[in-house]
Protein backbone atom coordinates (compact mmCIF):
# COMPACT_ATOMS: atom_id res chain seq x y z
CA UNK A 1 0.00 0.00 0.00
CA UNK A 2 1.34 3.23 -1.37
CA UNK A 3 0.35 6.70 -0.11
CA UNK A 4 0.04 9.42 -2.75
CA UNK A 5 -0.40 13.12 -2.70
CA UNK A 6 -1.34 15.63 -5.09
CA UNK A 7 0.49 18.72 -3.64
CA UNK A 8 -0.59 20.56 -6.16
CA UNK A 9 -4.07 19.92 -4.70
CA UNK A 10 -3.33 19.73 -0.93
CA UNK A 11 -4.36 22.66 0.46
CA UNK A 12 -3.05 21.78 4.02
CA UNK A 13 -6.12 21.52 5.80
CA UNK A 14 -4.11 19.32 8.16
CA UNK A 15 -7.47 16.71 8.39
CA UNK A 16 -5.35 13.85 7.35
CA UNK A 17 -3.35 14.28 10.33
CA UNK A 18 -6.00 14.68 12.50
CA UNK A 19 -7.14 10.71 11.36
CA UNK A 20 -3.39 9.43 11.18
CA UNK A 21 -0.23 11.43 13.04
CA UNK A 22 1.48 8.90 12.20
CA UNK A 23 1.39 8.87 8.73
CA UNK A 24 1.10 12.41 7.83
CA UNK A 25 2.00 15.51 9.60
CA UNK A 26 1.51 19.55 8.97
CA UNK A 27 4.17 21.56 9.97
CA UNK A 28 4.42 24.88 11.04
CA UNK A 29 5.23 26.17 7.55
CA UNK A 30 1.86 24.64 6.86
CA UNK A 31 3.15 22.11 4.57
CA UNK A 32 2.06 18.28 4.35
CA UNK A 33 5.18 16.26 5.04
CA UNK A 34 4.22 12.38 4.41
CA UNK A 35 6.30 10.14 7.52
CA UNK A 36 5.46 6.86 5.64
CA UNK A 37 5.04 6.63 1.96
CA UNK A 38 4.17 3.01 2.56
CA UNK A 39 2.04 2.47 5.65
CA UNK A 40 2.08 -0.93 6.99
CA UNK A 41 -1.20 -2.93 6.42
CA UNK A 42 -2.58 -2.22 9.69
CA UNK A 43 -2.74 1.38 9.11
CA UNK A 44 -5.41 0.48 6.16
CA UNK A 45 -8.63 1.71 7.21
CA UNK A 46 -7.04 4.82 9.01
CA UNK A 47 -5.31 5.64 5.47
CA UNK A 48 -8.85 4.75 3.83
CA UNK A 49 -10.53 7.70 6.08
CA UNK A 50 -7.80 10.02 5.49
CA UNK A 51 -9.10 9.56 1.62
CA UNK A 52 -12.43 10.14 1.79
CA UNK A 53 -12.35 12.97 4.68
CA UNK A 54 -9.35 14.90 2.51
CA UNK A 55 -11.78 17.95 1.66
CA UNK A 56 -9.39 18.67 -1.20
CA UNK A 57 -9.35 15.30 -2.73
CA UNK A 58 -5.75 15.00 -2.58
CA UNK A 59 -4.77 11.71 -1.36
CA UNK A 60 -4.78 8.76 -3.20
CA UNK A 61 -4.03 5.02 -2.10
CA UNK A 62 -2.43 2.89 -4.25
CA UNK A 63 -2.21 -0.92 -3.66
CA UNK B 1 -30.68 -6.14 17.80
CA UNK B 2 -29.60 -6.75 13.98
CA UNK B 3 -31.52 -5.55 11.29
CA UNK B 4 -33.35 -7.69 9.45
CA UNK B 5 -31.21 -7.86 6.38
CA UNK B 6 -31.78 -5.32 3.56
CA UNK B 7 -32.00 -5.84 -0.21
CA UNK B 8 -33.38 -2.27 -1.53
CA UNK B 9 -31.85 0.70 -0.29
CA UNK B 10 -32.45 4.37 -1.77
CA UNK B 11 -30.07 7.24 -1.32
CA UNK B 12 -32.11 10.61 -1.62
CA UNK B 13 -29.59 13.59 -2.01
CA UNK B 14 -26.73 13.13 -4.50
CA UNK B 15 -24.12 15.28 -3.04
CA UNK B 16 -21.01 14.51 -0.67
CA UNK B 17 -23.29 12.90 1.78
CA UNK B 18 -25.48 10.73 0.00
CA UNK B 19 -22.21 9.83 -2.76
CA UNK B 20 -20.40 8.97 0.79
CA UNK B 21 -23.24 6.41 1.75
CA UNK B 22 -23.34 4.69 -1.48
CA UNK B 23 -19.73 4.35 -1.50
CA UNK B 24 -20.05 2.80 1.81
CA UNK B 25 -22.75 0.36 1.58
CA UNK B 26 -20.69 -0.95 -1.51
CA UNK B 27 -17.63 -1.28 0.23
CA UNK B 28 -18.99 -3.06 3.44
CA UNK B 29 -21.11 -5.55 0.80
CA UNK B 30 -24.33 -4.49 0.57
CA UNK B 31 -25.27 -6.40 -2.84
CA UNK B 32 -28.59 -5.00 -3.23
CA UNK B 33 -30.18 -3.16 -5.45
CA UNK B 34 -29.20 0.55 -5.07
CA UNK B 35 -30.98 3.65 -5.74
CA UNK B 36 -29.46 7.25 -5.57
CA UNK B 37 -32.15 9.79 -6.29
CA UNK B 38 -30.62 13.93 -7.07
CA UNK B 39 -32.51 17.35 -7.65
CA UNK B 40 -29.56 18.75 -9.95
CA UNK B 41 -28.75 17.03 -12.89
CA UNK B 42 -25.15 16.92 -12.40
CA UNK B 43 -23.50 13.75 -10.90
CA UNK B 44 -21.87 14.36 -7.30
CA UNK B 45 -19.76 17.57 -7.03
CA UNK B 46 -17.42 19.46 -4.31
CA UNK B 47 -19.63 22.57 -3.11
CA UNK B 48 -16.64 24.33 -1.19
CA UNK B 49 -14.87 25.72 -4.41
CA UNK B 50 -18.14 27.35 -6.39
CA UNK B 51 -17.48 29.99 -3.38
CA UNK B 52 -14.19 30.00 -3.99
CA UNK B 53 -11.92 28.99 -7.46
CA UNK B 54 -14.91 28.58 -9.84
CA UNK B 55 -15.67 32.01 -9.27
CA UNK B 56 -12.62 33.36 -9.20
CA UNK B 57 -12.70 32.07 -12.14
CA UNK B 58 -8.90 29.41 -11.51
CA UNK B 59 -11.21 26.18 -11.50
CA UNK B 60 -13.68 24.44 -14.06
CA UNK B 61 -16.81 21.84 -13.18
CA UNK B 62 -14.18 18.88 -14.17
CA UNK B 63 -12.16 20.01 -11.26
CA UNK B 64 -14.93 19.55 -8.55
CA UNK B 65 -15.90 16.19 -9.39
CA UNK B 66 -16.44 14.40 -6.33
CA UNK B 67 -15.94 10.44 -7.43
CA UNK B 68 -12.85 9.62 -10.00
CA UNK B 69 -13.72 5.92 -9.48
CA UNK B 70 -16.30 5.08 -12.78
CA UNK B 71 -19.99 4.95 -11.55
CA UNK B 72 -20.50 1.20 -13.02
CA UNK B 73 -18.46 0.20 -9.92
CA UNK B 74 -21.32 1.32 -7.92
CA UNK B 75 -24.26 -0.56 -9.45
CA UNK B 76 -27.22 2.40 -9.10
CA UNK B 77 -29.96 2.75 -10.53
CA UNK B 78 -29.57 6.42 -11.08
CA UNK B 79 -32.37 9.35 -11.19
CA UNK B 80 -30.36 12.73 -11.59
CA UNK B 81 -32.49 16.42 -12.20
CA UNK B 82 -35.23 14.34 -10.03
CA UNK B 83 -35.91 15.82 -6.99
CA UNK B 84 -38.00 13.80 -4.28
CA UNK B 85 -41.84 15.04 -3.63
CA UNK B 86 -43.16 12.71 -0.70
CA UNK B 87 -41.59 9.95 1.20
CA UNK B 88 -44.36 7.18 2.93
CA UNK B 89 -42.35 5.53 5.82
CA UNK B 90 -45.26 2.94 6.40
CA UNK B 91 -45.55 1.58 2.37
CA UNK B 92 -41.82 2.48 2.51
CA UNK B 93 -41.66 4.21 -0.88
CA UNK B 94 -40.36 7.51 -2.03
CA UNK B 95 -42.17 9.68 -5.00
CA UNK B 96 -40.45 12.15 -7.45
CA UNK B 97 -41.21 15.12 -8.31
CA UNK B 98 -41.37 13.24 -12.32
CA UNK B 99 -44.25 10.84 -10.06
CA UNK B 100 -41.83 7.87 -10.53
CA UNK B 101 -42.27 6.13 -6.96
CA UNK B 102 -39.85 4.15 -5.76
CA UNK B 103 -39.78 1.35 -3.11
CA UNK B 104 -37.09 0.77 -0.25
CA UNK B 105 -36.65 -1.00 2.56
CA UNK B 106 -33.74 1.02 4.03
CA UNK B 107 -33.61 4.77 3.34
CA UNK B 108 -30.89 7.53 3.63
CA UNK B 109 -31.85 10.92 3.84
CA UNK B 110 -29.29 13.10 2.88
CA UNK B 111 -31.25 16.18 0.99
CA UNK B 112 -28.82 19.03 2.24
CA UNK B 113 -30.08 22.67 2.75
CA UNK B 114 -31.23 25.16 0.50
CA UNK B 115 -30.49 29.02 1.15
CA UNK B 116 -32.44 31.05 2.83
CA UNK B 117 -34.19 34.08 1.19
CA UNK B 118 -34.65 37.60 1.65
CA UNK B 119 -39.00 37.96 2.32
CA UNK B 120 -40.69 39.87 -0.23
CA UNK B 121 -38.13 40.12 -2.41
CA UNK B 122 -38.97 40.68 -6.32
CA UNK B 123 -37.88 38.28 -9.08
CA UNK B 124 -35.10 40.49 -10.94
CA UNK B 125 -32.72 39.63 -13.14
CA UNK B 126 -29.25 39.84 -11.27
CA UNK B 127 -30.53 38.62 -7.80
CA UNK B 128 -28.80 35.06 -6.93
CA UNK B 129 -28.32 32.68 -4.06
CA UNK B 130 -25.34 30.44 -4.58
CA UNK B 131 -25.44 26.79 -3.84
CA UNK B 132 -25.75 25.20 -6.68
CA UNK B 133 -23.42 24.98 -10.01
CA UNK B 134 -25.67 26.39 -12.39
CA UNK B 135 -25.97 29.29 -9.52
CA UNK B 136 -22.13 29.40 -9.17
CA UNK B 137 -21.76 29.76 -13.25
CA UNK B 138 -24.74 32.41 -13.56
CA UNK B 139 -22.91 34.71 -11.49
CA UNK B 140 -19.56 33.61 -12.69
CA UNK B 141 -20.74 35.06 -16.17
CA UNK B 142 -22.04 37.99 -14.74
CA UNK B 143 -18.83 38.72 -12.75
CA UNK B 144 -17.10 38.05 -16.45
CA UNK B 145 -19.09 41.06 -17.42
CA UNK B 146 -17.95 43.44 -14.40
CA UNK B 147 -20.88 43.77 -12.41
CA UNK B 148 -20.99 45.58 -9.89
CA UNK B 149 -21.94 43.13 -6.79
CA UNK B 150 -23.53 43.68 -3.49
CA UNK B 151 -23.57 40.63 -1.15
CA UNK B 152 -26.14 40.63 1.76
CA UNK B 153 -24.48 38.81 4.71
CA UNK B 154 -21.03 38.42 5.96
CA UNK B 155 -21.24 34.66 6.80
CA UNK B 156 -18.51 32.02 5.19
CA UNK B 157 -20.00 32.29 1.81
CA UNK B 158 -20.29 36.05 1.15
CA UNK B 159 -17.21 36.56 2.90
CA UNK B 160 -15.50 33.58 0.22
CA UNK B 161 -17.93 35.61 -2.83
CA UNK B 162 -16.36 39.08 -1.60
CA UNK B 163 -12.86 37.79 -1.80
CA UNK B 164 -13.51 36.23 -5.48
CA UNK B 165 -14.80 39.46 -6.57
CA UNK B 166 -11.65 41.42 -5.22
CA UNK B 167 -9.31 38.62 -6.61
CA UNK B 168 -11.05 39.59 -9.97
CA UNK B 169 -10.57 43.79 -9.31
CA UNK B 170 -14.32 44.30 -8.90
CA UNK B 171 -16.32 46.42 -6.18
CA UNK B 172 -18.05 44.87 -3.87
CA UNK B 173 -19.78 45.91 -0.75
CA UNK B 174 -20.81 43.53 1.85
CA UNK B 175 -24.29 44.30 3.86
CA UNK B 176 -24.15 42.74 7.41
CA UNK B 177 -27.09 43.28 9.94
CA UNK B 178 -24.83 42.12 12.72
CA UNK B 179 -22.46 44.74 14.30
CA UNK B 180 -19.67 42.15 13.41
CA UNK B 181 -19.34 39.25 10.75
CA UNK B 182 -19.86 35.92 12.03
CA UNK B 183 -20.49 37.58 15.29
CA UNK B 184 -22.67 35.02 16.54
CA UNK B 185 -20.34 32.35 16.21
CA UNK B 186 -16.84 33.38 17.18
CA UNK B 187 -18.04 36.49 19.17
CA UNK B 188 -16.55 40.47 18.73
CA UNK B 189 -12.96 40.12 18.47
CA UNK B 190 -12.62 38.16 15.97
CA UNK B 191 -15.55 39.54 14.19
CA UNK B 192 -13.60 42.35 14.32
CA UNK B 193 -10.38 41.29 13.17
CA UNK B 194 -12.41 39.60 9.91
CA UNK B 195 -14.12 42.91 9.08
CA UNK B 196 -10.47 44.65 9.18
CA UNK B 197 -9.14 41.93 7.33
CA UNK B 198 -12.15 42.46 3.95
CA UNK B 199 -11.82 46.44 5.17
CA UNK B 200 -8.14 46.56 3.94
CA UNK B 201 -8.68 44.35 0.79
CA UNK B 202 -10.90 46.84 -0.44
CA UNK B 203 -14.35 45.51 0.40
CA UNK B 204 -16.71 48.07 1.46
CA UNK B 205 -18.35 46.21 4.28
CA UNK B 206 -20.97 47.75 6.25
CA UNK B 207 -22.01 46.70 9.59
CA UNK B 208 -25.48 46.99 11.83
CA UNK B 209 -27.30 47.47 8.65
CA UNK B 210 -30.88 46.57 7.69
CA UNK B 211 -31.72 45.68 3.96
CA UNK B 212 -35.23 47.98 3.21
CA UNK B 213 -35.25 46.77 -0.42
CA UNK B 214 -33.72 45.42 -3.57
CA UNK B 215 -35.09 47.45 -6.34
CA UNK B 216 -34.72 47.74 -10.42
CA UNK B 217 -36.68 47.67 -13.01
CA UNK B 218 -36.97 43.89 -14.48
CA UNK B 219 -32.94 44.08 -13.38
CA UNK B 220 -30.99 44.47 -10.17
CA UNK B 221 -30.00 47.79 -10.20
CA UNK B 222 -30.01 48.79 -6.48
CA UNK B 223 -30.25 48.19 -2.62
CA UNK B 224 -31.76 49.96 -0.48
CA UNK B 225 -31.09 50.27 3.47
CA UNK B 226 -33.16 51.01 6.11
CA UNK B 227 -32.32 54.77 6.79
CA UNK B 228 -32.44 55.44 3.13
CA UNK B 229 -28.67 55.18 2.47
CA UNK B 230 -28.58 53.25 -1.34
CA UNK B 231 -26.20 50.55 -2.89
CA UNK B 232 -25.54 50.94 -6.93
CA UNK B 233 -25.34 47.36 -8.16
CA UNK B 234 -25.65 44.92 -11.47
CA UNK B 235 -25.57 41.67 -9.03
CA UNK B 236 -27.12 41.14 -5.57
CA UNK B 237 -26.35 38.01 -3.60
CA UNK B 238 -28.45 36.97 -0.89
CA UNK B 239 -26.39 35.00 1.31
CA UNK B 240 -28.05 35.08 5.06
CA UNK B 241 -27.94 31.03 5.70
CA UNK B 242 -29.40 28.14 4.66
CA UNK B 243 -32.53 25.92 5.60
CA UNK B 244 -32.87 22.06 5.71
CA UNK B 245 -34.33 20.89 2.60
CA UNK B 246 -37.70 19.04 4.58
CA UNK B 247 -40.44 20.18 2.64
CA UNK B 248 -40.78 16.35 0.67
CA UNK B 249 -40.83 15.02 4.06
CA UNK B 250 -43.55 17.27 5.68
CA UNK B 251 -46.50 14.74 6.59
CA UNK B 252 -44.26 11.75 6.38
CA UNK B 253 -44.54 11.10 10.35
CA UNK B 254 -40.73 11.94 10.54
CA UNK B 255 -39.75 14.35 13.33
CA UNK B 256 -38.93 17.68 11.29
CA UNK B 257 -37.79 20.67 13.59
CA UNK B 258 -34.54 22.68 11.77
CA UNK B 259 -33.81 19.95 10.07
CA UNK B 260 -34.56 15.16 10.47
CA UNK B 261 -34.40 14.94 13.92
CA UNK B 262 -32.54 11.81 14.46
CA UNK B 263 -31.15 9.77 17.91
CA UNK B 264 -27.32 9.89 18.32
CA UNK B 265 -26.69 7.02 15.77
CA UNK B 266 -28.46 9.12 13.32
CA UNK B 267 -31.63 6.85 12.69
CA UNK B 268 -34.63 9.27 12.53
CA UNK B 269 -37.10 6.13 12.28
CA UNK B 270 -36.53 2.08 11.88
CA UNK B 271 -34.33 1.88 8.31
CA UNK B 272 -34.56 5.35 7.90
CA UNK B 273 -31.38 7.36 8.47
CA UNK B 274 -30.11 10.97 7.50
CA UNK B 275 -26.73 12.30 6.95
CA UNK B 276 -25.23 15.78 5.97
CA UNK B 277 -26.71 19.36 5.94
CA UNK B 278 -30.30 17.68 6.44
CA UNK B 279 -29.79 15.57 10.18
CA UNK B 280 -30.05 17.25 13.90
CA UNK B 281 -28.94 14.71 16.54
CA UNK B 282 -27.49 14.85 19.83
CA UNK B 283 -23.67 15.23 19.98
CA UNK B 284 -22.75 13.32 22.54
CA UNK B 285 -19.34 15.20 22.88
CA UNK B 286 -21.81 18.31 23.59
CA UNK B 287 -23.77 17.02 26.36
CA UNK B 288 -26.35 15.36 23.66
CA UNK B 289 -27.25 19.00 22.76
CA UNK B 290 -29.19 18.31 19.47
CA UNK B 291 -26.94 19.97 16.40
CA UNK B 292 -27.53 20.42 12.71
CA UNK B 293 -23.93 20.90 10.89
CA UNK B 294 -23.62 22.12 7.70
CA UNK B 295 -20.42 21.93 6.95
CA UNK B 296 -18.32 19.82 4.00
CA UNK B 297 -16.48 17.36 6.96
CA UNK B 298 -20.26 16.42 8.41
CA UNK B 299 -21.53 15.55 5.39
CA UNK B 300 -18.12 13.27 4.34
CA UNK B 301 -18.41 11.95 8.40
CA UNK B 302 -22.35 11.27 8.44
CA UNK B 303 -22.64 9.77 4.90
CA UNK B 304 -20.20 7.47 5.65
CA UNK B 305 -21.17 6.56 9.45
CA UNK B 306 -25.37 6.38 8.45
CA UNK B 307 -24.88 4.04 6.30
CA UNK B 308 -23.11 2.11 8.26
CA UNK B 309 -25.56 2.44 11.05
CA UNK B 310 -28.14 1.17 8.22
CA UNK B 311 -26.25 -1.92 7.43
CA UNK B 312 -25.16 -3.23 10.93
CA UNK B 313 -28.33 -2.03 12.56
CA UNK B 314 -25.56 -0.80 15.48
CA UNK B 315 -27.47 1.30 17.67
CA UNK B 316 -24.99 1.91 20.78
CA UNK B 317 -22.65 3.93 18.87
CA UNK B 318 -22.96 7.25 18.80
CA UNK B 319 -22.00 9.77 16.56
CA UNK B 320 -20.16 12.30 18.18
CA UNK B 321 -17.82 14.21 16.24
CA UNK B 322 -15.87 17.48 16.61
CA UNK B 323 -17.01 19.74 13.69
CA UNK B 324 -14.63 21.87 11.41
CA UNK B 325 -15.02 23.85 8.96
CA UNK B 326 -12.21 25.67 6.87
CA UNK B 327 -12.71 28.98 4.68
CA UNK B 328 -10.32 30.76 2.27
CA UNK B 329 -10.28 34.12 1.89
CA UNK B 330 -7.56 36.31 0.64
CA UNK B 331 -4.64 33.35 0.49
CA UNK B 332 -5.31 33.04 4.33
CA UNK B 333 -6.74 29.64 5.43
CA UNK B 334 -9.15 30.25 8.14
CA UNK B 335 -10.37 26.88 10.07
CA UNK B 336 -12.45 26.49 12.96
CA UNK B 337 -13.09 23.18 15.14
CA UNK B 338 -15.79 22.70 17.79
CA UNK B 339 -18.82 24.42 18.83
CA UNK B 340 -19.06 28.13 18.94
CA UNK B 341 -21.42 29.91 21.05
CA UNK B 342 -20.78 33.32 20.98
CA UNK B 343 -20.13 33.94 24.57
CA UNK B 344 -17.31 31.61 25.20
CA UNK B 345 -14.51 32.62 27.36
CA UNK B 346 -11.74 33.22 24.35
CA UNK B 347 -7.86 33.26 25.06
CA UNK B 348 -5.31 33.44 22.12
CA UNK B 349 -2.25 30.93 23.01
CA UNK B 350 -0.33 31.26 19.47
CA UNK B 351 0.59 34.15 17.41
CA UNK B 352 -1.13 37.66 17.16
CA UNK B 353 -3.95 38.83 15.54
CA UNK B 354 -2.53 41.44 13.54
CA UNK B 355 -0.57 38.77 12.11
CA UNK B 356 -2.91 36.69 10.48
CA UNK B 357 -1.30 33.80 12.02
CA UNK B 358 -2.69 33.04 15.30
CA UNK B 359 -4.58 30.21 17.24
CA UNK B 360 -7.08 31.21 19.67
CA UNK B 361 -9.27 28.56 22.08
CA UNK B 362 -12.71 29.23 23.57
CA UNK B 363 -14.04 27.65 26.91
CA UNK B 364 -17.01 25.99 28.10
CA UNK B 365 -18.14 25.23 31.28
CA UNK B 366 -14.40 24.25 32.28
CA UNK B 367 -13.17 22.17 29.17
CA UNK B 368 -11.80 23.49 25.92
CA UNK B 369 -15.17 23.82 23.12
CA UNK B 370 -13.51 25.74 20.03
CA UNK B 371 -10.74 25.93 18.32
CA UNK B 372 -10.34 28.73 16.08
CA UNK B 373 -7.40 30.03 13.78
CA UNK B 374 -6.00 32.01 10.73
CA UNK B 375 -2.91 29.99 8.70
CA UNK B 376 -2.01 27.48 11.49
CA UNK B 377 -3.77 24.12 10.13
CA UNK B 378 -1.16 22.20 12.22
CA UNK B 379 -2.41 23.55 15.75
CA UNK B 380 -6.20 23.42 14.94
CA UNK B 381 -5.73 19.78 14.58
CA UNK B 382 -3.94 19.24 17.59
CA UNK B 383 -6.70 21.15 19.57
CA UNK B 384 -9.18 19.39 17.88
CA UNK B 385 -8.20 16.36 19.65
CA UNK B 386 -8.08 17.92 22.85
CA UNK B 387 -11.42 18.99 22.27
CA UNK B 388 -12.99 15.31 21.03
CA UNK B 389 -10.91 14.47 24.20
CA UNK B 390 -12.92 17.09 26.61
CA UNK B 391 -9.41 18.07 28.08
CA UNK B 392 -10.01 20.54 30.53
CA UNK B 393 -9.22 24.43 29.52
CA UNK B 394 -6.60 24.47 32.06
CA UNK B 395 -4.88 21.39 30.34
CA UNK B 396 -5.00 23.13 26.80
CA UNK B 397 -3.71 26.59 27.95
CA UNK B 398 -0.90 24.52 29.61
CA UNK B 399 -0.50 22.17 26.14
CA UNK B 400 -0.48 25.93 24.80
CA UNK B 401 2.59 27.05 27.13
CA UNK B 402 4.39 24.35 26.67
CA UNK B 403 4.51 24.77 22.86
CA UNK B 404 5.24 28.11 22.08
Amino acid sequence: MKIIVDFDKCKSNAVCMGVAPEVFEVRDDNFLYILQEEPTENLRPKMEEAVRTCPAGAIELVG
Amino acid sequence: MAEPLLENITVVGASLAGLRAVETLRREGFPGRLTLVGAEPHLPYDRPPLSKELLAGTWEHDQIVLRKAPYAELELELYLGNPAAALDVGKRTVTLATGIEIAWDGLVIATGSQPRLLPNTPPLDGLYTLRTLDDCFGIRTRLDAGARVCVIGAGFIGAEVAAACRSRGLDVTVLEMLEQPMVRGVGSVIGSVLAELHRDQGVDLRCSVAVDAIEGGGKVERVRLVGGAVVECDLVLVAIGAVPTTDWLIGSALTLDDGVVCDSSLLATPLVVAAGDVCRWPNALFGGDLMRIEHWTNAAEQGVFAAHRLLSGDAETPFAPVPFVWSDQYGIKIQCAGRFTGTDRMELVHGALSDHRFVVIFENDGVISGVLAFNQPRQVMLYRRMIAERASFSDALSFAAANQ
